[in-house]
């Protein structure tokens, strides 16, 4: 896809998944329409940051890394999230500070090692494709916002506003299990008090079908609960950890469905939510009751 | 009496005994945060039995916590005038699953087609997909069974009745609603304000027409 607007970078690689995320569409949850936004959103701020952007400014995520972009112009660029080798012509540069770059220069980020699994790229001026409902992210979910970044696609890059920032980028802590900290949620009080000691015991794991709508997980088959059934439709948020009858807990990410119908028993803090967008499959988790 | 629940650190969950208190709810709340007198939530949604309030400032949520306990929502207090819309949509009845509908209310399909048209809904809740409302009617037409195993894909614009709610996709998806007819209203375009054709507390009304 091609974008009209100033030039910014043309894409040779995308990795698994490269997509444009900002901080979302929040407010419309009784339209029906998810928040979404970077999983990861003190990431995308700080790369933001680096680079002299406004906070809320589209960036890449990128799923892994692995992926090739050639600057059309010079450009300032910084990437944060999991830790990840960064190339620009073949010369390694640091990761989270700003990397200036010139026109034509090639940037390689390598493949993420674990743990981690996703990162954010920050570019000065921010990714500038059209806005959807007020945002650019791409909502998995809905299919909102750009389609997901491809090879050869010319991503326009707006105009830089204002200085490099400074900031410490710290990896991600990704310590194994993940700590994931839970407020109390809606319907806590469905949980028998075995069922709540099985819900904080280690041997939770990431399950494959975990995506930026959700991520899944096993490890508790059989979970006794005061009741079962399905509830009428309600409200739920980025964080919630919604308990099937299956006992596979479902922790919601930024693309999330606005209603379910599974009881909430609680909700992930912002900080464990910056974990559960660095858990890979098969990575381990807890978690903390509050 | 409703309930207040908690929703993590920046969210309460008001809990009421029927849809249409939740309803009665929904438009209180509203109201609540129209008046300005507590600080602006990020989203109201509106549930079946629910309205979660939510995106509050750490204490921002003591003052919401005692406005939601304190709410003693009048299922007959008249919508405020912003969500007094009425909007009509033109449907073909020509949904196929028409003589299901009709056999589990046990009339003709022409029947259930001017039950649906001397119906007046209300849009109770939106969730699935964006513009997606569930919309409760007026006199209640019967609940409709939902499908054992939803169809992968319903198109655009079917108009769909499922348990005690009516709906109208917005776009091709999987359903597992009864099909009883089609319109070629847009139900959600992004780029046209407003983006959603209908919203919660919205009115509808359904009239027969369009192309064949």
């Amino acid at each position: 896809m091609t974008f009209p607007g100033a030039a910014g970078l043309r894409v040779e690689r995308t990795g698994p998944q490269l997509l444009v995320e900002d901080l979302g569409r929040p407010g419309l949850a009784h339209l029906g329409v998810p928040p979404s936004g970077a999983l990861d959103r003190s990431a995308l701020a700080l790369a933001n940051r680096l680079v002299g952007n406004p906070e809320g400014a589209a960036g890449l995520e990128a799923l892994l890394g692995g992926c090739v972009l050639v600057a059309e112009r010079s450009l300032r660029l910084a990437v944060t999230g999991a830790s990840v080798g960064i190339r620009v012509d073949d010369r390694a540069m640091p990761w989270g500070q700003p990397v200036p770059v010139t026109a034509g220069a090639r940037l390689e980020l390598g493949p993420v090692g674990w743990p981690g699994l996703r990162c954010w790229l920050a570019v000065g001026g921010g990714i500038a494709v059209a806005p959807v409902l007020g945002s650019r992210s791409t909502d998995v979910l809905t299919g909102l916002g750009p389609a997901p970044v491809g090879i050869g696609d010319r991503l326009p890059v707006g105009d830089e506003l204002g200085e490099v920032g400074s900031g410490s980028a710290v990896p991600d802590a990704t310590r194994q299990p993940l700590v994931l900290d839970l407020a109390p949620g809606p319907r806590r009080d469905w949980l028998t008090d075995d069922a709540l000691e099985r819900l904080t015991a280690p041997g939770l794991r990431v399950m494959p079908a975990s995506n930026r709508v959700a991520l899944r997980l096993s490890g508790l088959e059989g979970l006794p609960a005061r009741r079962t059934h399905e509830l009428p439709s309600e409200g739920v948020l980025t964080g919630a950890v919604q308990l099937p009858p299956s006992g596979q807990p479902v922790v919601f990410l930024a693309d999330h469905p606005v209603t379910g119908g599974y009881p909430v028993v609680g909700v992930v803090s912002e900080a464990g939510l910056r974990r559960c967008a660095q858990a890979r499959p098969g990575d381990s988790v807890r978690f903390g009751l509050r | 009496m409703p309930r207040v629940l908690p929703y993590g650190d920046h969210g309460l969950l008001l809990e009421l005994g029927s849809l249409t208190e939740a309803q009665a709810a929904y438009r209180a709340v509203r109201a609540l945060v129209a008046g300005g007198e507590l600080p602006t939530p990020v989203d109201v949604v509106p549930g079946a039995r629910t309205v979660l309030v939510a995106g509050l400032d750490r204490g921002a949520a003591p003052s919401w916590q005692a406005a939601l306990g304190a709410l003693r929502p009048d299922a007959a207090a008249p919508l405020p005038v912003e969500s007094g819309v009425e909007t009509v949509i033109t449907v073909r009845y020509d949904g196929r699953d028409l003589a299901e509908v009709a056999a589990e209310w046990g009339c003709s399909t022409a029947a259930v087609v001017d039950r649906h048209l001397a119906a007046a809904f209300t849009v109770a809740f939106c969730g699935f997909a964006p513009g997606f409302a569930y919309c409760t009617a007026d006199p209640p037409l019967p609940p409709v069974r939902r499908l054992a195993e939803p169809r992968r894909s319903v198109g655009a614009g079917s108009v769909a009745l499922g348990g005690e709610f009516c709906g109208v996709y917005p776009r091709a998806m999987p359903g597992g609603w009864r099909l009883v007819g089609t319109t070629d209203a847009v139900l959600f375009d992004p780029d046209r304000e407003p983006a959603a054709l209908l919203r919660p507390g919205d009115h509808l009304r359904f009239t027969a027409g369009g192309r064949p």
